[in-house]
């Protein structure tokens, strides 16, 4: 079977150690995690992870079925298969003189990103996106010069009523 | 009227129909064995190391199915909890760990005593609590018993600060409990259980690899139902003996590392495996890339999470063992593998399960087959880690339901002695035996004085070869017999135990041997035997470390099943 990436969705209740707990399960099984995003959900008790893992199904399967014992963890899916929006932000700083800024931000209007920071040497773009649409804003900064960034990783919903 | 947190705390476990404990004092422990005393019912049993009250526990909950509870202080004392309670989890027995922890003021400023005990066990506990809040303390109790006793059972560990303990509230036990994160399956699918019936019933060379879950669910009768409808054979894992009669036509004995050559030969020459609560460990699987070549397999197990884990299933049935074979009896087809059988009783002859080489050495072999006979396996086997474990596991046939504790999964040496008695507080009409090895022996043997203090009765054997004999096996088989550090100088243990009041004798021959064990079923109180063991005695056959099942070896008896691949057992 071949390695590839999955995303994972887990309701988790909002309890002192959660995140420890779950960490310390990737760690201890050896599973490989790409991203982990967690934040609030609908219910004020509840956060919802996405985890970004990569494997094989069985080995995904594998984390999905370790996370579920997690006493902590209410449900966990693996919705990679179905019909899924994903989006990720990203902040990027990058160099900008005078020469350039006008061409960075032709750029990062084509993106429909945000500039939400100005400095004498340097723009901060906000970028939301799928990961495919981070990484090519990146790509085209990087000629800039990008001084510094700090992405969220993956959150993710399955489209449509069902929950 | 308002209760102190370490009156809560003890109430609570009434609650739990807790009735022993097994703890060590300490500063952070104080105010609840202040409190220890309003509450009698409470039976304290105060041991001389941490290692041993988890231990003690953890035998106490595998003989009574009840969660053992065991207790220390900060620090120090909740970390020397740490290898029992990684023992239960690994073996499934369910207990509730108690700890103190510093004031919460201290919390994080690394004060005196103070460790991250939650944190420490997050990987060995099914779950875990540190509490802060006294308001909390009867829910959590309440939540800890339950996660620990239900499902897959295992270790649940709560942390108290020592200002949490002395903090006053009113005390409510509640009635609900509120896990909206942890689910037991209870019953399996009835699709699954037709599927399942429907491979069993077409099977031709079936085999049952029955494991510890039988005996966590208590389903010897449906078991044995079970296997004698469908007349399967069952071959079991180390923890899965005593689930069905050893002295059965059916039973193979243990499978795996050192099972007996005919459980080996059959699962893998099985075209169906039905492997019933247990977890393909690689002990008794061996290498899982040529584990029963051309098995479908069955796993019926509680948790779902070892479904798929090791080898690949073909029928999964997720719940409880007793519910699952209920339901699977109405759905199996009575049959009748005569060919089969008949292939397996060759192998039986071919390969004899409890073989005694001609010797006039005293072997453990012989001294495991005597206490048997003595008992007529009517004894509360607990054993050591080793070569003595394996020995008890091979060589006693386990007859009665639910008679062998062994450490099986984490393997911690010393486990038997505070295990044993744990054992026997646990089920006080029952003869136990604590078959030692001197190695192990050594590693808990301050317990003889909680065994004394707390009269005790266990029979302790110990396996005196003067070495750590598994390890010098696998010096002298697979590291060219460099014997590094595997020989053991060794007090006198007659003596050491006459030290803590308990009699012994030692034993160098065989005709001493059944004398020396009806001396010790006669004393009343606990008894020791030092039996001076062949040294160099090794147990077989050994299936070698990355070879399949079928290529075990024994220096008289080679596996031939298959050997297109790989070294040839000769080679040694």
């Amino acid at each position: 079977m071949t390695d590839t990436k999955h995303t994972l969705v887990a309701l988790v209740e909002d309890k002192p150690g959660v995140l420890n707990r779950v960490a310390s399960l990737f760690r201890r099984r050896s599973f490989n995690i790409e991203s982990l995003a967690v934040g609030g959900s609908e219910d004020p008790g509840l956060s919802r992870m996405t985890i970004v893992a990569i494997g094989d199904s069985a080995q995904v399967e594998q984390v999905r079925k370790q996370l579920e014992k997690l006493i902590n963890v209410v449900k966990v899916s693996d919705i990679t298969e179905g019909d899924m929006v994903t989006r990720e932000l990203a902040l990027i700083k990058v160099k900008a003189a005078a020469s350039t800024r006008s061409e960075i931000m032709q750029i990062v209007n084509i993106f429909r990103a945000n500039i939400i920071d100005v400095a004498p040497g340097s723009l901060t773009v906000e970028v939301t996106g799928d990961e495919d649409k981070v990484n090519s804003l990146l790509g085209l900064l990087r000629d800039f010069g990008v001084k510094e960034v700090s992405r969220t990783g993956r959150i993710a919903l399955t489209r449509g009523s069902s929950s | 009227m308002k209760k102190t947190g370490a009156q809560i705390l003890c109430e609570s476990l009434i609650k739990e129909e807790v009735e022993v404990i097994f703890g060590m004092l300490g500063g952070s422990v104080l105010p609840i064995y202040d409190t220890f005393p309003q509450y009698p019912q409470l039976r304290h049993i105060l041991v001389r190391h941490e290692q041993g009250a988890a231990h003690a526990a953890d035998g106490y909950a595998r003989a009574t199915h009840k969660a053992g509870v065991c207790i220390a202080t900060s620090g120090p004392g909740a970390t020397n909890l740490v290898t029992g309670i990684a023992c239960a989890y690994m073996d499934s027995a369910p207990m509730v760990a108690i700890t103190g922890q510093v004031a919460r003021p201290v919390i994080g400023r690394d004060a005196f005593q103070e460790m991250d005990i939650t944190g420490i066990t997050i990987p060995i506990t099914k779950h875990n609590y540190l509490v802060t809040d006294v308001g909390e303390l009867a829910r959590t109790v309440k939540e800890a018993f339950h996660i620990a006793q239900t499902g897959r059972p295992g270790p649940v560990l709560i942390d108290i600060p020592r200002d949490v303990q002395q903090e006053q509230t009113e005390f409510i036990y509640p009635d609900k409990l509120d896990l909206p994160g942890y689910r037991v399956i209870s019953r399996g699918h009835p699709a699954q259980i037709k599927k399942a019936a429907k491979l069993i019933n077409e099977a031709e060379q079936p085999v049952i690899i029955a494991g510890r879950g039988i005996v966590i669910s208590q389903a010897y009768d449906e078991f044995q139902e079970f296997a004698e409808k469908a007349q399967i054979p069952v071959a079991h894992t180390l923890l899965g003996l005593s689930c069905f009669p050893g002295d059965h036509i059916l039973d193979l004995g243990m499978m795996g590392m050192h099972g007996t050559g005919c459980a080996n030969m059959a699962v893998q020459n099985a075209d169906l495996l039905v492997a019933i609560g247990m977890r393909f460990d690689d002990r008794a699987t061996a290498n899982t890339k040529e584990f029963a070549p051309n098995a479908r397999v069955i796993h019926i197990d509680i948790d779902p999470a070892e479904i798929g884990k090791n080898v690949p299933v073909d029928v999964p049935v997720v719940g409880d063992i007793k519910s699952v074979l209920t339901a699977m009896n109405e759905e199996v087809e009575r049959r009748e593998h005569a060919d089969w059988l008949s292939q397996i009783e060759q192998w039986r002859r071919e390969y004899p399960p409890q073989d005694i080489r001609q010797s006039d050495e005293l072997l453990p072999q012989y001294i495991v087959h005597q206490i048997c006979e003595a008992t007529q396996g009517d004894a509360l086997m607990v054993t050591g880690v080793g070569q003595n474990q394996m020995f008890v596991a091979r060589y006693f046939t386990f007859t009665k339901p639910d008679s062998l504790i062994s450490a099986g999964g984490l393997g911690p040496m010393g486990f038997e002695l505070p295990a044993a008695m744990g054992a026997k507080i646990g089920r006080p009409g029952e003869v136990a035996w604590c078959v030692a090895g001197d190695g192990g022996f050594q590693m808990t043997i301050q317990e003889l004085a909680t065994i004394t203090q707390e009269n005790v009765a266990v029979k302790i054997a110990v396996m005196n070869n003067g070495c750590l004999g598994m390890v010098r096996q696998w010096q002298e088989l697979f590291y060219e017999r460099r014997y590094v550090d595997t020989k053991l100088w060794n007090p006198d243990f007659v003596k050491i135990a006459e030290a803590y009041e308990i009699p012994g004798v030692r034993v160098k021959r065989r005709e001493e041997v059944i004398p020396a064990i009806h001396k010790a079923m006669e004393h009343p109180g606990a008894f020791l035997i030092d039996f001076l063991v062949e040294p160099e005695e090794n147990i077989y056959p050994i299936v070698p470390p990355g070879e399949c099942l079928a290529r075990f070896f024994e220096p008289s008896r080679t596996g031939i099943w298959e050997r297109k691949s790989g070294i040839s057992v000769t080679e040694f």
